[in-house]
């Protein structure tokens, strides 16, 4: 297998804070290869998007202390200094965030804003860089494209501005689109349309995307391979199929069986999972979803390993025996499956 | 960033032992439609304009935003009606209206036979413990200057239900319905994760024995696990205190779970309802059928095989709807009569599936929005 393009390697970050230190992420290893769809799942304070922005380098809070290594292209990203790191975002790794209403500068124009990066990262004139914002904005679907460039955020919807975050974060043409839940704050007819978008952008560049959502729907239906992060660490990672068809982490089964699925049978009730997760505090010693697991044994008080069952790239880490998890994940996800007992 | 307070949110109580009629979870878990419950609320071409002003002294009106226009739909006791469509569709609004916590411009509204579309805040105060609401981002609905004890407490003061020691006694009785317990009634709302204090938004809602409740989007600023444990206790408490639900939501996963009717809004209007499982088997109006189309499906198989419908552009202005059928800009069988009639709310499919459209979808044609097991009785084992 060739060299992947991005590789995170053991990162650790924690934050100082007057209660403790909090471990946000705690030891994530990725891999993301040149052109594929790498889907990172969990819910908030798992650590998912403190990943992605230790490996953008946007963490800048003096309290914050990082460990671990971030391979891009054979640079390690941690190593840089901020003019190295600034020419490498924007033109090497691209990012979408979350909330497209906070993330564009309310007092410029849009076509200004694409263009700024363009410029920052290319010897361009002022005006070729105007008709670069152009091209994108049409390229991303704006209508009227070369009215609309001189527009200010808050002319466009919900929809639309995300579609200018789109065409800012590939504006430099990147390898890598980092794109923190995208579509989260939109509605589902309009996250249909973002996500057609990206999946597009992605087929017409070859972009490698790393897609961060909470939403099991939205990375069956983009990922190649999808990790899930439970209290700062992977808990388990694998293809779609994987994940989907053959998951091996309580966590994941119960991630699965609390979603009201409109592909299935009503269920009598949600299969939710019990308690809150771990305060990142307060990490326990062992495996950190212990307390809310309904399987956990006397072995679960020591860390489980990420790793691979025999002759998989499936990795999961979790204490159960392979036949254990064929068995109980029926009665997690699928509980009218089991004979009820009295 | 912020850490959750380490509190020790207990599981859910146990499901209610078994309802009235013998059968366990009879209402919410019945697939088979509505229980025909007297009628509870009745709403008659209910509408609501917000007036946009300009000038300083003067202030004249120069448009209105059509927010809910000419909504009529009736609600049975006992029955949880879901409501979906986009943000900005009138369904907040529409459940506000409903709670008389807006005016209503026009229309009527029967709450237990009773008009309250035109009553005072006086003659509202005796409906109002009849009608509740929980709201939805859990963090802005809690006052933060005051302990979870008071808050719950508070709908009693106001009207007057028992003394000090009975409110108290109710208080620490409605925390445990919800699934908190005793210790919790001292704390303040920081002090509680999203899920917790959705459980006390609950708890105050329930305080007065309404008979209604409307859930405004309930669930959607909780995680995916915390969501469903939310509303499971929803499901249990409708079992245990035969309440009935308006759940509005954007999810349609979430809705067609808890609901035994549904109604889609658009632009201010309903344009489908139907009973829960017709309208994921068989939507009839082509902005269902988008909407559905939309969802994404968490197994990858069967979201590549699927065809899905993608609509086109952003929702219109609710300032200046289009004209005739809302949806024509965006539907893909639009023709000449809709964009000058607009079409009414008719009788499609079983008797209580209404739909307003010129081009309604057969059941036979159109595309299979959501694709497999819908209708097989038991999934596949192997597909977990």
């Amino acid at each position: 297998m060739s060299e992947p393009l991005l590789e995170v390697r053991d990162l650790k970050v924690s934050f100082r804070t007057d209660d403790g230190l909090v471990r946000a992420v705690d030891g994530v290893s990725l891999t993301l290869a040149e052109g594929e769809t790498l889907g990172i799942v969990g819910e908030s304070g798992s650590g998912k998007s403190v990943t992605m922005m230790s490996v953008m380098r946007l963490i800048t809070d003096p309290n914050a202390q990082f460990s671990g290594e971030v391979f891009y292209k054979g640079r390690d990203l941690m190593k840089l200094n901020q003019g190295q790191i600034r020419s490498i975002r924007g033109s090497g790794i691209g990012m979408i965030f979350q909330d497209p209403m906070t993330s564009l500068n309310p007092v410029y124009k849009v076509g200004w804003q694409i263009a700024e990066q363009i410029r920052a990262h290319e010897q361009v004139s002022s005006a070729a860089a105007r008709d670069r914002a152009i091209q994108l904005l049409t390229a991303v679907g704006i209508p009227q494209a070369a009215r609309r460039v001189d527009d200010y955020p808050h002319h466009f919807s919900g929809g639309m501005r995300q579609r200018v975050m789109i065409a800012m974060a590939v504006s430099c043409n990147p390898d890598v689109l980092i794109a923190d839940e995208p579509t989260t704050a939109l509605d589902v007819t309009i996250q249909a349309q973002i996500l057609k978008l990206i999946r597009k952008l992605k087929e017409d560049f070859g972009t490698a995307v790393v897609l961060i959502t909470h939403d099991m729907g939205v990375v069956a239906d983009m990922a190649d391979r999808i990790a899930v992060m439970y209290a700062g660490r992977v808990i388990e990672q694998g293809t779609g199929r994987d994940l989907f068809y053959d998951p091996q982490h309580p966590y994941t089964w119960g991630l699965l069986g609390s979603i009201a699925r409109l592909d299935r049978p009503r269920p009598r009730r949600l299969a939710a999972i019990p308690g809150l997760p771990p305060s990142l505090l307060r990490l326990p010693e062992g495996c950190a979803f212990s307390d809310r697991c309904a399987h956990s044994f006397d072995l679960c008080a020591t860390r489980p390993e990420l790793s691979a069952r025999l002759g998989t790239t499936h990795l999961d880490a979790c204490h159960l025996s392979p036949q254990q998890k064929k068995d109980l994940r029926v009665a997690t996800i699928h509980p009218e499956l089991v004979p009820e007992t009295p | 960033m912020t850490v959750p307070p380490r509190g020790d949110d207990p599981p859910i109580p146990p499901a209610a032992p078994v309802g009235a009629n013998g059968s366990p979870g009879s209402l919410s878990g019945s697939p088979s439609g509505p229980p025909d419950g007297e009628i509870l609320l009745r709403a008659d071409h209910l509408t609501k304009y917000f007036p946009i002003r300009q000038g300083v002294l003067l202030q004249r009106e120069v448009g209105r935003v059509h927010a809910v226009d000419d909504v009529s739909f009736e609600l049975r006791a006992g029955e949880t009606l879901g409501l979906v469509g986009e943000s900005g569709c009138g369904k907040s609004t529409l459940a506000r209206c409903i709670v008389r916590l807006y005016d209503i411009t026009s229309g009527s509204l029967y709450f237990d036979g009773q008009d309250i579309s035109k009553s005072s805040r006086r003659q509202l105060r005796p409906v109002r413990r009849d009608l509740q609401i929980v709201f939805q981002d859990p963090y802005a609905s809690l006052n933060p200057r005051k302990r979870a004890g008071a808050i719950i407490a508070d709908p009693m003061r106001i009207h007057r239900r028992g003394s000090r020691e009975e409110i108290r006694n109710r208080v620490l009785e409605l925390l445990e319905l919800v699934g908190l317990s005793s210790e919790h009634v001292n704390r303040y709302p920081h002090e509680f994760s999203g899920g917790q204090r959705q459980r006390i938004g609950v708890a105050r809602a329930l305080a007065l024995h309404p008979k209604l409740i409307i859930a405004d989007e309930p669930v959607s600023a909780l995680d995916v696990s915390i969501r469903a444990q939310v509303i499971n206790l929803l499901d249990d408490l409708q079992d245990e205190l035969s309440l009935t639900y308006i759940f509005i939501a954007h999810d349609l996963g979430v809705v067609r779970h808890v609901s035994d009717r549904i109604a889609v809004m658009y632009l201010g209007k309903i344009v489908e309802i139907s009973p829960a499982e017709e309208l994921y088997q068989r939507p009839v109006h082509p902005y269902t059928e988008a909407l559905l189309s939309a969802v994404p499906i968490p197994d990858p198989d069967l979201s590549a095989g699927r065809q899905q419908i993608v609509l086109e552009g952003d929702v219109p202005s609710p300032i200046d709807p289009p004209s005739g059928c809302r949806f024509h800009p965006r539907c893909r069988f639009a023709t000449e009569i809709c964009k000058t009639t607009e079409p009414p709310l008719v009788r499609r499919g079983s008797p209580d599936h209404l739909a307003a459209c010129h081009h309604p979808l057969s059941a036979a044609a159109g595309l299979s929005t959501i694709p497999a097991a819908v209708s097989a009785t038991t999934p596949e084992p192997t597909a977990l």
